[in-house]
């Protein structure tokens, strides 16, 4: 087969080169659009360009067919030079039908490619969509390049002689799009050809349909004349190395075991179903082998406390989940902080609050994790920047929690967790290992459970150990004994004493580094996942010939020990956020810094220009 | 774990150097005893034991024992005991909660915990009322019952703690008093002795917020009138005179006096592995129509969740090798950058 695939990818039109390209395929929600993006991107990642990619996909799994509401998208960009976000702006725009269109055709650029499904804009479509008449005909289609192409027709004649029924011809056209798709843009059509023969291995008739609607879809591209040239993107010269195409939650799953076999323990993941982390379930399920413990509990509480009980007896303890799930968890993090035992938390952040906006990003979760629990309860938190991060965010927060003895927070949010990107696969042999003691019980008679080490972690004595039994719990404890203690002076000394222990995971981590110049005109901080799109703006900007730094804070808690003096070194600080200004609260009250907001909460990713335009006007006035 | 050469423990080496802080004469005192005399019984070293509680007066138990023990937040002992059993199977694990604790707060990880059948025990200490918090009414408080939350009396329907146990079908169920200490010691041992969820209820008295709540049952002036004492294969007899018996009529059940044609013979007999049927029958037996059923309702053995999660974990080793993480980096799809 390969040998066909490969002469029939041939082109024998126009091929033009780009650096690289930025694509949105929008469609029904069940239309597939989120497995051809999954496809394209993964092919895009095999033929060497750097890719980011940003799914969108309503929070109603199939809403009314052909609605805007029911709007799926995917958007990726692939480049032959490193990229840190999915495009700001759209150079090819595939959309489905006239909801896909109208609610995704602003972000196409002017003189874009815009390839619809004709079949599908009749007036029972328009109508789903809420238009009175056709959008293909208005005269602001003047400004793309509009190919128009009868998807429906064409798949149903390529797989005709399969005899399927009309449902199930109609739902190879996604195919169809992806061959089209992959034409324009030079991609093998050899992956997905691979991925098709795997998925449908049970269903014949239905793998061979898609199979003929990919090549069909293909051919029409390199006959129809409504399609010149196609495009070609070179490989990006990224860090040699093997690499492979990572999503955040999946890196997320890896990262977490790999410091479980680092530190030689048995990962034990609690967790309850919840948007958009729960892919991290699934993922951890499957590894079995590895010994992975995956308990689907029966609340978003119970999912934490079973991971606190695995904890105290001695494996590595792991909850996740979003928002709401974290606001259930919150008393028993401060039962898991209080018993001094360590584990991992991880929130995937999604839009707010309540129910909010369950597939869509933002980062309002800062203070929830900070402060979201009855009295003084730090946890040190680190958020991750991009999918691949995850990875070594995972394996961090472990060294810190069992080093120090206490729960770590992640951070990661709905765009990183499904967004995705190459990731320079590690050998695992020549990763440092994690280092984790037990008591053994032979010093039994000195044992206390509360006696503390230089960074005043207490011992992890596990049950089974002969004379080392002891009682831990919620209520204050002694110091020293663990007893039960209600003396005034000993609440204080522990209050402190939790305190400066979060405070010592300080000693462990990198001092903050800024891009940019040392010191000038304006610092931009930012966090978590709104990484690719500040550094990528704040580099523009400095190509502008603007003085700006920019500085991103992987540790929320604690901050690293030189940042309030690296703030003081810029004449303004810019913090943007996809939230109110949380970062700049934290910061503002501790460092006495007058950082300056820009906050967003559309459930959006931050885009490069919006950060650029907010870069120069800070400068303006700097 | 072997129990070979092992020392002979004694009830004083399950008890921890903490001071018992239950106020005088309260009920959770003679389940303490009866739990250290039973423990030395199990042939299972301290260090292998761990007892995880939830919040309320019978929580402080384990601080009791010397043993490895988690003092919780309210309700979620269950969630936490499952996470260390399923991940320390060798560990002999029992939660210890009450009225409030399981049923209330924490009523969903109560009926999770029974249906998944995780290997562990859980007693609880039903003194139908609030105790650390001062006495408010709790979920098995009867209908009607002044307390300082309820001065008009108690509206709700009580919760039936073996009812829920049985309708989540749990493979152990029992129930022991107090004051009965023969008897809880034997139910408590025949709990730690089943493979599964055993669950305990105990008519446990708090003697400062609902003194005597149990008196009919505890007391032994009336103790035999008002308990049948459940053995199996055992037809059902109670009263002084051990002179009156229970009779299946259909669907129901009814107090019949032997005699006047009626002999053993017609009694229902226990069956502790009878059809859930049986074991809801004997749980609906509430005073004052019927005498109120002691001893083991359910005892009936069932695959539990620890062992299956740990089998699905050996059998994909077995099946997949034992995992290989730069292994697993490097499938699929993966591309060189020179």
């Amino acid at each position: 087969m390969s040998t066909d695939v490969a002469s029939l990818e041939q082109s024998s039109k126009p091929v033009q080169y780009v650096s690289g390209v930025t694509v949105r395929l929008a469609g029904d929600s069940g239309d597939g659009m989120q497995l051809l993006g999954t496809q394209l991107t993964n092919t895009s990642a095999l033929l060497g360009n750097d890719i980011a990619t940003f799914p969108d996909f309503p929070a109603e799994i199939r809403a009314p067919r052909g609605t805007r509401a029911g709007v799926s998208g995917f958007q990726v960009q692939f480049a032959s030079h490193e990229v840190f976000t999915p495009g700001d702006v759209v150079d090819a725009l595939i959309a489905m039908n006239p909801a896909a269109l109208v609610t995704n055709l602003a972000d196409l650029r002017k003189g874009g490619l815009l390839i619809v499904n004709e079949d599908n804009f009749e007036d029972k479509d328009l109508k789903l969509a809420n238009l009175k008449t056709s959008p293909l005909e208005e005269p602001a289609m003047e400004n793309y390049r509009l190919v128009r192409v009868p998807m429906n027709k064409l798949t149903m004649e390529a797989v005709k002689e399969l005899g399927l029924s009309v449902k199930e011809a109609d739902r190879c056209k996604n195919f169809f799009a992806m061959g089209m798709v992959f034409w324009l843009y030079g991609r093998s059509m050899e992956p997905t050809l691979r991925f098709i023969r795997d998925k449908f291995s049970k269903t014949p008739d239905i793998q061979k349909a898609n199979e003929k609607a990919l090549l069909a879809g293909w051919a029409f591209g390199e006959t129809t004349e409504t399609l010149g040239a196609s495009y070609r993107v070179e490989p990006a010269s990224l860090t040699p190395g093997l690499y492979r195409n990572m999503m955040g939650n999946q890196a997320l799953a890896w990262g977490l075991m790999t410091a479980a076999q680092l530190s030689g323990k048995q990962l034990f993941y609690g967790s309850y179903p919840i948007t958009p982390a729960s892919d991290i379930l699934h993922e951890l399920s499957r590894f079995k082998n590895f010994g992975v413990y995956t308990f689907q509990a029966e609340d978003e509480i119970a999912a934490v406390c079973s991971a606190i009980g695995a904890a105290y007896g001695g494996s590595m303890g792991v909850t996740t989940s979003s928002g709401p799930g974290i606001a259930l968890k919150a008393e028993a993090m401060g039962l898991a902080l209080m018993l001094e035992l360590p584990m991992i938390i991880i929130d995937v952040q999604r839009g707010g609050p309540s129910t909010g906006l369950p597939t869509k990003t933002e980062q309002a979760d800062l203070l929830q994790v900070l402060f979201g629990r009855n009295g003084e309860s730090p946890l040190p938190v680190i958020a991750a920047r991009s999918p691949a991060d995850c990875f070594d965010t995972a394996i961090e927060a472990w060294r810190i929690a069992s080093r120090l003895m206490m729960p770590v927070v992640i951070l990661s949010d709905g765009y990183i967790a499904n967004g995705a990107e190459p990731w320079l696969i590690p050998d695992v042999n020549q990763m440092e290992k994690i280092q984790i003691q037990h008591p053994d019980g032979s010093d039994a008679a000195n044992f206390k459970p509360y006696r503390r080490d230089d960074m005043l972690a207490r011992p992890w004595a596990i049950p089974g150990t002969p004379g080392l039994m002891h009682r831990v719990g919620g209520i204050e404890k002694e110091d020293v004994t663990g007893n039960i203690s209600y003396d005034p002076e000993n609440h204080q000394h522990m209050v402190r004493t939790r305190e400066q222990k979060v405070a010592n995971v300080a000693k462990m981590i990198p001092p903050a580094t800024v891009l940019g110049p040392e010191s000038g005109d304006l610092l931009v901080v930012s966090w978590g996942g709104t990484y690719g799109a500040c550094m990528t703006a704040v580099k523009q900007a400095q190509e502008m010939g603007l003085s700006v730094a920019h500085l991103h804070l992987r540790h929320l808690n604690p901050f690293p020990s030189n940042l309030g003096h690296v703030l003081k070194q810029y004449r303004k600080v810019l913090i943007p956020e996809l939230n109110m200004g949380q970062l700049r609260m934290l910061i503002r009250a501790k460092y006495l810094v007058d950082a300056i907001g820009y906050n967003k909460v559309k459930g959006k990713p931050f885009s490069v220009v919006e950060l650029v335009e907010q870069i120069s006007n800070v400068c303006k006035t700097a | 774990m072997s129990t070979v050469n092992l020392p002979v423990l004694k009830a004083a080496d399950f008890a921890s150097d903490q001071d018992v802080r239950w106020c005088p004469g309260c009920g959770d005192y003679s389940i303490l005893a009866q739990m250290k005399k039973v423990l030395p019984e199990l042939g299972i070293p301290p260090e292998q034991m761990v007892f995880v509680s939830g919040i309320g007066c019978s929580s402080r138990f384990p601080y009791y024992m010397n043993t490895y023990g988690v003092h919780s937040i309210h309700g979620r002992a269950p969630a936490v005991a499952t996470g260390l059993k399923v991940t320390r199977p060798d560990l002999k694990v029992w939660v210890i909660t009450g009225d409030g604790d399981a049923l209330s707060i924490g009523g969903n990880h109560f009926v999770h915990l029974l249906r998944r059948n995780v290997n562990l025990n859980i007693i609880l200490f039903n003194n139908r009322i609030y105790g650390l918090t001062k006495g408010q009414y709790s979920p098995t408080s009867p209908e009607g019952q002044v307390t300082k939350s309820t001065p008009m009396g108690a509206i709700d329907h009580p919760l039936n703690p073996m009812l829920l146990a049985l309708g989540a079908e749990a493979t152990f169920v029992a129930r022991s008093i107090d004051a009965h200490v023969k008897h809880l010691a034997a139910t408590l041992k025949r709990a730690a002795e089943h493979k599964g969820t055993a669950f305990v209820e105990v008519y446990q008295n708090c003697n400062v917020f609902n003194d005597g709540a149990w008196n009919y049952a505890a007391d032994r002036a009336t103790r035999d009138d008002n308990v049948i004492e459940l053995e199996h294969g055992k037809p059902l007899i109670f009263g002084k005179e051990r002179d009156k018996g229970i009779r299946l009529v259909g669907t129901k059940i009814e107090v019949v006096k032997l005699g006047n044609g009626i002999s053993e013979s017609d009694l229902l007999v226990h069956d502790e592995q009878g059809d859930l049927i049986h074991s809801f029958l004997l749980a609906r037996m509430r005073r004052a129509e019927f005498p109120e059923p002691i001893g083991v309702f359910r005892d009936i053995q069932s695959p539990t969740f620890d062992d299956q999660m740990n089998d699905q974990i050996k059998l994909a080793k077995q099946k997949r090798g034992p995992g290989d993480l730069n292994q697993l980096f490097r499938s699929g799809d993966t591309w060189q950058v020179a």
